[in-house]
């Protein structure tokens, strides 16, 4: 198989390779396959959603799933399939967006304070230590509850819980690359420090960095699910899944489902993510390439 | 001094490092001239400071714990250790090149070759991007490296091939002068003859001076003009390639030369200095290769030998064997190997 694919490679360097090597990993694949199968959902949900996430039916609440709801209806008869078309929107965008906020700001402090070391190093990483001794979903909650509810406050709030954890991370790599001769070899070829850290140290920690985030995205989630669960997340009625675990959490006993079905969707979307996520590690360093 | 022929001229650089330990004094009072187009050997044991010497040449020294105590380096008659760093960076890799140690590790493994051969004519001249990757490949298969692994990354290239990428960098911008810091020393044996070959032939190609960093005795007799051998951040004797060969005058260089097994004859054992390199933080008085030395006499523990000039260019730190010397010149030129 890779017979015949290993000379090709070579002239094509970038995305197609890249996407020739996934390929032969079957979970990354499957993790993928449930990403994109989730970004499609959150794209088209308003099409392809059976019914209005709001639509409320109360003489069919409390239904089991059946050929007309799929994933049964909740307390007010809102069809839970629809909900949790509906919920990959927001599911999608918290963790993205959070964790490209926590990945901008930890890049930048982790890149500073490990390749300046010294004082900046000690300045901003006792920072980050301090953020890090408070446990991130308290953190999380702290930021959540002063900031008030709402999709994009969450996101800042999770973006900013885990920054310290990127941070170290960025950092770690950063300092043992900073000692390297290639970087030597850089300054001696008259690149600027912001060059070097930006073409020659960030591209060589991208495997911590991508592997780091798509556990990232997937904890994001999770954080952002446990928010809207003690009701400092998203407001109903936007359906969410962490909301809609916390608003079946009462009728557990009875009609389990209603907890199930968003709690398979956030297992599933975290599982794949985490899938992918170690399959582009294995492709996207090139120093593990065969 | 104010010759403008010099290239680089070099005035009573010190150079340490403070560390706990206490200060180590990697380079003390170092005068060092290069003419144009001119070669010039570094040599030295591992320690003597010859790195330090080239890094300081590029504002490279890190600092902390490194700083340049003293001196001047003049580059084209212009004081390197007054520039800002931004003037620096136009310096390092425009005018001033250098070639590292290890192949292995001196190349940025996640960017193709030619990407980093690229960034090198971006950064020194105004061209396009399009135009610097062509330049890359030109440099690549002027260092014979086919244009077809030019979008190759350094893992997929042998060790002997990486230091050919890295000499197509040094010379991407047709540098004044090329500091080669022990281009061979992580290469097999024939690999290293490709390698120097390819350095002096591009050398003549593009004209470029040449400090060559080693301890191989052999290499500066094939590369270089000029030698000087360095011993505890000392240049103890500094002459022409033929003068030093033929004449060896300080102790340690004979030491040196003594220490290369003969082919001729069924050695047992090499012939070694004795002893070790002093300790850098706490360097002996006088003159710092006296313990080891078979030809001190008590003023060489207290008195620093001073550089003198026992032929014409050729420079050496050890009254002792001037006197020999002397001497010895008086019958039929030179000391006796």
């Amino acid at each position: 198989m890779s017979g015949n694919t290993a000379p090709r490679m070579k002239s094509e360097a970038g995305l197609l390779d890249i996407w020739r090597r996934l390929r032969k990993n079957p979970l990354a694949m499957f993790g993928l396959f449930i990403v994109v199968l989730l970004i499609f959902f959150a794209i088209t949900a308003d099409v392809i959603a059976p019914y209005k996430y709001y639509e409320q039916n109360l003489i069919n609440s409390f239904q089991s799933p059946s050929k007309e709801h799929l994933f049964g209806t909740d307390e007010f008869g809102r069809d839970i399939l629809s909900r949790i078309i509906h919920g990959s929107r927001i599911s999608l965008q918290v963790g993205l967006i959070a964790v490209g906020i926590s990945v901008i700001f930890g890049g930048f402090f982790g890149a500073v304070a490990g390749y300046y070391g010294g004082r900046i190093d000690n300045l901003i990483m006792r920072g980050m230590d301090i953020l890090l001794s408070i446990p991130s979903i308290l953190l999380a909650i702290a930021i959540a509850a002063s900031l008030g509810p709402g999709l994009y406050n969450m996101m800042v709030a999770v973006g900013i819980s885990t920054t310290p954890q990127y941070a170290r991370i960025i950092r770690g790599s950063v300092l043992s690359l900073r000692g390297q001769e290639f970087v030597e070899a850089a300054k001696a070829v008259g690149s600027s420090d912001t060059r070097i850290i930006m073409k020659h140290i960030l591209p060589n920690c991208l495997a911590p960095i991508i592997v780091q985030s798509t556990l990232g995205v997937a904890s994001a989630i999770l954080t952002a699910a446990g928010l809207s669960f003690i009701g400092l997340g998203i407001q109903p009625p936007t359906p969410e899944w962490g909301a809609m675990l916390s608003g079946g959490r009462e009728y557990i006993r009875d009609y389990a489902y209603m907890t199930v079905f968003p709690g398979l969707a956030i297992m599933i979307t975290i599982l794949a993510l985490n899938f992918l996520g170690d399959g582009l590690r294995d492709v996207l360093d090139p120093k593990l390439k065969r | 001094m104010e010759n403008k022929k010099l290239l680089l001229d070099i005035q009573d650089l010190s150079i340490q490092y403070d560390t706990e330990g206490g200060t180590v004094h990697a380079v003390e009072h170092l005068n060092l001239t290069l003419e144009h187009g001119e070669n010039l050997g570094f040599v030295g044991e591992t320690g003597a400071g010859k790195t330090t010497t080239a890094l300081g040449i590029m504002g490279l020294i890190p600092n902390p714990p490194g700083i340049i105590a003293d001196g001047k380096i003049f580059f084209e008659g212009e004081d390197l250790l007054k520039k800002s760093e931004r003037q620096m960076r136009d310096i390092r890799g425009g005018k001033i090149a250098m070639i590292f140690q290890d192949p292995m590790t001196s190349l940025n493994p996640v960017m193709t070759v030619d990407k980093q051969i690229a960034e090198m004519v971006l950064l020194h001249n105004d061209v396009s991007e399009q135009q610097a990757l062509e330049r890359a490949v030109e440099m690549l298969e002027m260092v014979g490296i086919k244009k077809e692994r030019a979008h190759d990354f350094p893992h997929q290239f042998s060790g002997g091939m990486k230091q050919r990428v890295v000499i197509a960098i040094a010379l991407a911008c047709n540098p004044i002068l090329l500091i080669a810091d022990e281009p061979t020393t992580a290469l097999d044996v024939t690999i290293q003859a490709q390698v120097l070959e390819l350095m002096h032939e591009l050398r003549r190609k593009i004209n470029t001076s040449l400090i060559m960093i080693t301890h191989d005795l052999g290499i500066v007799a094939e590369m270089c003009d000029k030698v000087a051998i360095m011993y505890a951040g000392r240049v103890v004797e500094y002459a022409s390639t033929e003068a030093l060969y033929n004449r060896p005058a300080h102790p340690y260089t004979e030491g040196l030369f003594n220490s290369i097994p003969d082919i001729d004859r069924d050695e047992e054992e090499l012939k070694v200095i004795q002893g070790l390199l002093p300790d850098p933080t706490n360097l002996p008085s006088g003159c710092s290769f006296h313990p080891r030395c078979p030809y001190a006499i008590d003023s060489c523990s207290s008195d620093m030998p001073p550089m003198v000039e026992i032929e014409a260019g050729h420079f050496v730190a050890c009254p002792v064997r001037f006197e020999h010397w002397k001497n010895a010149a008086d019958g039929n030129g030179g000391v006796k190997r």
